[in-house]
């Protein structure tokens, strides 16, 4: 039977190609509704995974570690408290520590985080498997007042080398806590890397320290105004403290031993993290929430087959005569079967194709919002095996939902016979 | 060697479930390119009758021969092999599936049999053939074919399925009531053309209506009534 049979099923569906289109959609958004989180997922995971390596340890006052990672890497929530710039020298002169990157967290500017940090952030700080930030455009800041920011900011803000920058404490909007009285100048843009480093305006330790000159109790004093910036520059800069500190080891097999002892050592109590440990239980975490999102897409999938049978058993009552005259001029029952097995089948693979474009063609409108607004890096989330998988299942699903309708067409089809009484 | 009867019915019996005996035929025959006209008034059993004959219902008890085939004896798939390719089957209406062309709705039996297929002249002379069928049953032009079947007449889709009844060259073929929603005009006309195209292919006809005036067309005219013993029918 073969083809002839499947040209028939073909026609039989373009005849009623208003409900079969209608079909084909509720199983390709169910499909896409499937990827889609499927996508995101691995999109997200791999955009975390991607945005800090080669740092062994993560240092920084007490608090969850995924808490740390978090509000140092990822720059999202806040530190609550800080650690002492003594003790951040202490770390630093360790035996074991090869490098550290101090990290001045908790201003902001129109929204992108400022971070305060020194040279060894861009010497040091690596992403997506090792690969060093770069400035595109000008260079690294070399005085206080200078700033180097990431591809996203200028982007958005549209700023270029010597553009001016009032920083705004604290993380909110800006209006009544800005820096206005201290501009930073822009020196440098860094090149795209599709980390949160794109969305960071970085300083230097100093520039923070000398911002917050008159800004001591946590709100601008009435004197601030009568400190000149050449006052500042006479002042000591060093930071009173940091709020977290990237590490770099001399030997990677020290780890949990520079671990222990960072979090066990006399004097200010330290969190130290191994940063892809901290991700796994950030993992573990979502995964909670991902498989919800899995289950929740799986039974939607399961409703978009059902529409499938619906449409198919419906079409039933009208298709008796239909039957009749196939069975009159010589289908065998196996004939009707397949044909209504393959009505199924088509629905149901034609929906997961459709389904599986209208994810590619999301990801191709939403992806660069996705990437700026959350860091999800779109790339590689092209048609992958799962995608060849699920089409795969839909269209075995259909096929096996067909049997249903193809059971009842038979059983009326040879209760009729070649008359049936309309 | 003497050609088989087209149909043989001995002692044939047959009751819908529980019911009482619809048919009870102690014996009828229909010989090899015989046209013979059927006469019962509705409800009498003749639709029943062409579904034992075409081997889509089974008899009670009783045989059923077609072609030289016990049908009662013949497995439900070899019934249907045996209909696919030797049977032609004219309905009353709605004869034509709405969603293929007129001659995809012709060439529908040569889906389903290869015989008929290779008797039609093969794959690739298949929808020739159609159009041939078609045309001599005044069904032709480019317009015509590429109409809508839902588009047709009654009289032209009636003549559509007497083409695909044709094709193919079956050695019986079947009318259950094909002229009821016809015109008197029309309905003459396409028993004419029916027969004069059954006699041609040399395929045997069985037509079978209610309206005794058609008798007159034909062969062989039989009364379902006199044949038939069971008064079981409505």
């Amino acid at each position: 039977m073969g083809f002839s049979i499947l040209g028939l099923a073909w026609r039989s569906l373009m005849n009623r190609r208003g409900s079969a289109l209608l079909t084909i959609l509720a199983v390709a958004l169910s499909v896409a509704l499937f990827l889609g989180v499927d996508k995101v997922r691995n999109g997200a995971r791999a955009g975390f995974d991607n945005t800090i390596s080669g740092t062994d340890l993560i240092v920084g006052a007490p608090t969850g570690q995924i808490n740390l990672l978090l509000y140092s890497v990822f720059r999202l929530g806040s530190a609550t408290a800080e650690i002492s710039w003594d003790t951040y020298e202490s770390i630093d002169g360790r035996d074991d520590v090869a490098w550290t990157i101090p990290l001045s967290l908790g201003d902001n500017h129109r929204g992108f985080r400022v971070v305060g940090t020194n040279e060894s952030y861009f010497e040091h700080y690596r992403h997506g498997g090792g690969t060093q930030l770069r400035v595109s455009e000008g260079k690294l800041f070399s005085d206080i007042y200078e700033t180097v920011i990431g591809a996203d900011v200028a982007k958005e803000l549209d700023y270029s080398i010597g553009s001016e920058i009032v920083l705004t404490h604290g993380l909110g909007a800006g209006g009544l806590t800005d820096h206005e009285d201290k501009p930073f100048i822009v020196t440098g843009i860094l090149a795209q890397t599709g980390t949160p480093v794109d969305r960071s305006i970085h300083v230097p330790l100093e520039g923070i320290t000398a911002i917050h000159v008159g800004w001591e109790s946590g709100t601008r004093s009435p004197f601030a105004d009568t400190i000149s910036e050449d006052m500042i520059r006479g002042f000591d800069l060093t930071p009173k403290s940091v709020t977290a500190v990237f590490v770099g080891l001399e030997q990677r097999g020290s780890l949990l031993r520079t671990q222990r002892a960072l979090n066990t050592q006399g004097g200010e109590p330290l969190l130290a993290i191994i940063p892809g440990v901290a991700l796994g239980e950030l993992w573990q975490v979502t995964g909670i929430v991902e498989r919800a999102l899995i289950a929740v897409s799986v039974f939607v999938i399961a409703v978009g087959l059902v529409s499938v049978l619906t449409s198919i058993l419906t079409s039933l009552n009208e298709r008796r005569r239909e039957m009749a005259i196939l069975r009159a001029t010589g289908a065998r029952p196996g004939h009707i079967f397949f044909l209504m097995v393959a009505e199924a089948a088509m629905l149901g693979l034609c929906g997961a194709v459709v389904g599986v474009f209208l994810v590619q063609l999301g990801l191709l409108i939403a992806g660069p919002i996705l990437s700026s607004a959350y860091g999800i890096s779109i790339g590689g989330l092209g048609i992958s095996a799962i995608d060849g998988w699920t089409v795969l299942a839909v269209f075995g699903a259909a096929t096996l939902i067909g049997t249903i309708p193809a059971v009842m067409a038979l059983r009326r089809s040879l209760a009729d016979g070649l008359t049936v009484k309309l | 060697m003497t050609t088989p009867p087209v149909i043989d019915l001995i002692d044939l019996r047959f009751a819908w479930q529980d019911g009482p005996a619809l048919l009870d035929i102690p014996g009828f025959r229909l010989e090899a390119g015989e046209r013979v006209f059927l006469r019962g008034p509705s409800g009498s059993g003749k639709s029943t009758l062409l579904g034992l004959i075409a081997g889509v219902l089974e008899p009670q008890s009783g045989k059923v021969e077609v072609l030289g085939h016990d049908m009662t004896a013949l497995s439900g798939p070899k019934r249907d092999a045996l209909r696919a390719d030797r049977l032609g089957v004219i309905f009353q209406m709605f004869n034509l599936v709405p969603y293929l062309s007129l001659v995809q709705n012709v060439t529908l039996p040569c889906r389903f049999s290869s015989a008929r297929r290779q008797a039609a002249g093969g794959e690739g002379r298949l929808n020739e053939e159609a159009v041939r069928l078609l045309s001599r049953l005044g069904l032709d032009g480019e317009r015509m074919l590429s109409r809508p079947v839902t588009e047709l007449s009654v009289g032209q889709q009636q003549r559509v399925a007497v083409a695909r009844a044709l094709i193919g060259g079956p050695d019986l073929i079947i009318a259950d009531e094909p002229t009821s929603a016809l015109d008197a005009d029309a309905r003459d006309r396409f028993i004419e053309l029916l027969n004069e195209e059954a006699g041609r292919s040399g395929a045997a006809l069985l037509f079978v209506s209610h309206d005794a005036s058609l008798a007159s067309h034909f062969d062989r005219s039989v009364d379902l009534a006199e044949i038939n013993r069971a008064k079981g029918g409505v």
